[in-house]
């Protein structure tokens, strides 16, 4: 037991990845098996989540050295309360993903549970890694996922958007790479925790480099995360992806948000002397025009899924908005808003997803009066649930987090701004909501024909529901433990020595 | 050799870029090739550029980068290679089915629309 306990921390990188190769060959075979194996790896990862949170929650950073290479030669995992609330937040999101396609398994096809499993492997890594290079590799690893789920069952419209989409990327992983390099080229490092130390020992003719790095970096994390000039591809992308897919997609954009979050915080954070937070009120602008934009969006978007996609955006820069703030406060109220904020964008696909296939694919889902889709009530109640959900109306999780992000940033200079920013995008939000929402359910006369709500989709949007709902109903321990980890961020001393005097693991 | 190589990768980088911006698939996927190439060296290079230097420790020898070539970015630049390498192939056969799918290399699938010959001023 104390073998597993040591190695608890690789385990939810491990246990997908195993599984995963195992479902390669089992999938096309056994389809309804390999969901059912699927369903269970996810459970125990879920659980890795957990068991980790129980360590961690105190404040400890836990290391790992992958093949007992002590740092900066090896790489090392490190799990602080960032990195569990990132794996949390992603394994309840797979199990609803899983949950979903469960409807359809030969819809989704033999292969979408290794698939699935291989997305969650790159998704973990690149949270638990503490080596910039191993994150570039499990960003490889998550993206090369994405495609394939993306095209999996791809008609004409996806095979657009996934060109597109690939592109984009493999374009930002050549600026990771240039950035990667670059440090190395000054720095010696690419252990996080070491390059955190040696950043303010920088020589000055090496500093503008390592700007450069640090701002090539954001950009990388940037596309990722669907920041303003760079996140253009997202709102064509997201809706041309099956629901389930998209579900997972919800979290796809945080990838890029913890990066930044992570990376200004430790390796430019406060203690980088010179450099110390260079990019900040580069955030802070770079999210408010990021939610303007993403609001227009949401306003003149044309079918549910495409409006969801462009509230993801505004999403996106929220959470820039509050992390580009600078205090710890904020940073915390940042990562409460961020499961929010993934959880009922997860939903709201899937909602959209169900109306599509309910209205028929001449109507589908778009915000034009015709078929109201059969089962109008449930879907409809469905749709409103998660509509007050995202657009931050008490009394459901969107308010919790919103009024938690606004009352961080009241003691922060650039307050005034930041809220009218905020206020008015919810507004815009709600009437876009409300708009859509009357126009497809209320004002469509009822389908003749009733096609059923399936089962998976239902048992995912109660996970999500109900997770959504716990972060209301145990808002405060929840809010306690955002801010601690917001502390953790600003003072990345304990991260860094944790890192570098991790020492090797002893058979007992 | 600093100017040489340095500007090697300045080219590639620019015709790189260049060819990113073209509106057909097939050169988008040159483009991100010579792009990765830029890269790979550059990486490679980051290690400083060495003559007569093996990574490996000998025997006799001090251990250190006066003596000895960086191994590191070596290992690095083999998975970058791989990386890319694989990410080419699977863009060359997503390429490759949205032309036959669409009948147009066009990246966006569909043949833009030709801009009006313009009239002579009358």
């Amino acid at each position: 037991m104390s073998l597993l306990a040591a190695q608890l921390p690789v385990l939810p990188i491990a246990i997908p990845l195993m599984v995963g190769s195992l479902l390669i060959i089992a999938g096309r075979r056994w389809p309804a098996g390999a969901a059912a194996a699927g369903l269970l790896a996810l459970l125990a990862n879920l659980g890795c989540a957990v068991a980790l949170w129980r360590v961690t929650a105190d404040g400890t950073v836990l290391p790992y050295l992958l093949g007992n290479w002590s740092a900066p030669f090896g790489i090392v995992l490190a799990i602080d309360r960032l990195a569990v609330l990132m794996l949390g937040v992603t394994a309840v999101v797979a199990l609803a993903c899983q949950l979903a396609a469960l409807d359809g398994p030969l819809r989704q096809g033999p292969g979408f549970p290794a698939l699935l499993q291989f997305q969650l492997m790159g998704l973990n890594g690149a949270f638990l890694t503490s080596d910039l290079f191993n994150l570039f590799v499990f960003f490889e690893v998550l993206l090369i996922s994405s495609y394939a789920l993306l095209l999996h069952r791809a008609d004409r419209g996806a095979l657009r958007a996934g060109l597109h989409y690939v592109i984009v990327n493999l374009l930002g992983s050549a600026l990771f790479l240039i950035a990667v390099s670059l440090l190395y080229g000054t720095l010696g490092t690419l252990n996080m925790a070491d390059l955190a130390a040696r950043v303010p020992l920088a020589s000055a003719a090496d500093q503008p480099l390592v700007a450069a790095a640090g701002a090539l970096l954001l950009v990388v994390f940037g596309i990722k995360a669907a920041a303003l000039p760079l996140g253009l591809w997202l709102p064509g992308t997201y809706p041309a992806a099956p629901a389930p897919v998209a579900v997972l997609f919800a979290v796809m954009t945080k990838v890029g948000i913890y990066a930044i979050a992570r990376v200004s915080t430790l390796i430019y954070g406060a203690g980088a002397g010179a450099l110390a937070g260079f990019a900040s009120p580069l955030l802070l602008y770079t999210g408010l025009a990021t939610i303007i934009a993403g609001t227009l969006g949401t306003l003149a978007a044309r079918s549910l899924r495409r409006l969801t996609a462009w509230l993801v955006v505004a999403s996106a820069g929220t959470l820039l908005a509050a992390l580009g703030s600078g205090t710890a406060a904020s940073a915390g109220a940042a990562l409460l808003y961020l499961p929010h904020t993934t959880f009922a964008a997860a939903a709201l696909f899937l909602v959209a997803g169900t109306v599509a296939v309910a209205r028929g694919p001449d109507l589908e889902d778009r915000i034009e009066v015709g078929n109201a889709p059969g089962r109008g009530v449930l879907l409809g109640s469905l749709f409103l649930f998660t509509a007050v959900g995202i657009a931050g109306i008490p009394p459901l999780s969107g308010f919790v987090a919103k009024l938690m992000v606004l009352d961080a940033v009241s003691d922060t200079p650039r307050w005034p701004l930041t809220w009218s920013v905020l206020l008015a995008s919810s507004l815009a939000a709600v009437v876009a909501l409300s708009r859509a929402g009357s126009t497809i359910f209320w004002k469509s006369p009822p389908s003749p024909q009733r096609v059923p709500v399936g089962r998976g989709a239902l048992a995912a949007l109660a996970l999500l529901a109900a997770a959504g709902l716990a972060i209301v109903l145990w808002a405060g321990p929840l809010a306690g433990y955002m801010n601690a980890a917001g502390e953790q961020l600003a003072a990345p001393s304990a991260y860094i020595s944790a890192v570098l005097a991790a020492t090797g693991w002893v058979a007992p | 050799m600093e100017l040489l190589v340095s500007s090697a990768i300045g080219l590639l980088t620019a015709g790189g870029v260049f060819l990113l911006l073209r509106a057909r698939s097939f050169e988008v996927v040159l483009g991100l090739t010579l792009l990765s190439y830029a890269v790979n060296l550059f990486i490679f290079v980051m290690g400083r550029l060495a003559i007569d230097k093996v990574p490996l420790l000998r025997e006799g020898v001090a251990p250190s980068l006066a003596n000895h070539a960086d191994p590191l970015p070596q290992a690095l630049v083999l998975t970058a290679i791989v990386i890319s390498f694989a990410m080419t192939a699977v863009l060359l056969v997503l390429a490759l089915r949205s032309h036959a799918e669409y009948g147009s290399d066009h990246v966006d699938g569909a043949e833009p629309p030709a801009p009006e010959p313009r009239r002579r001023n009358p």
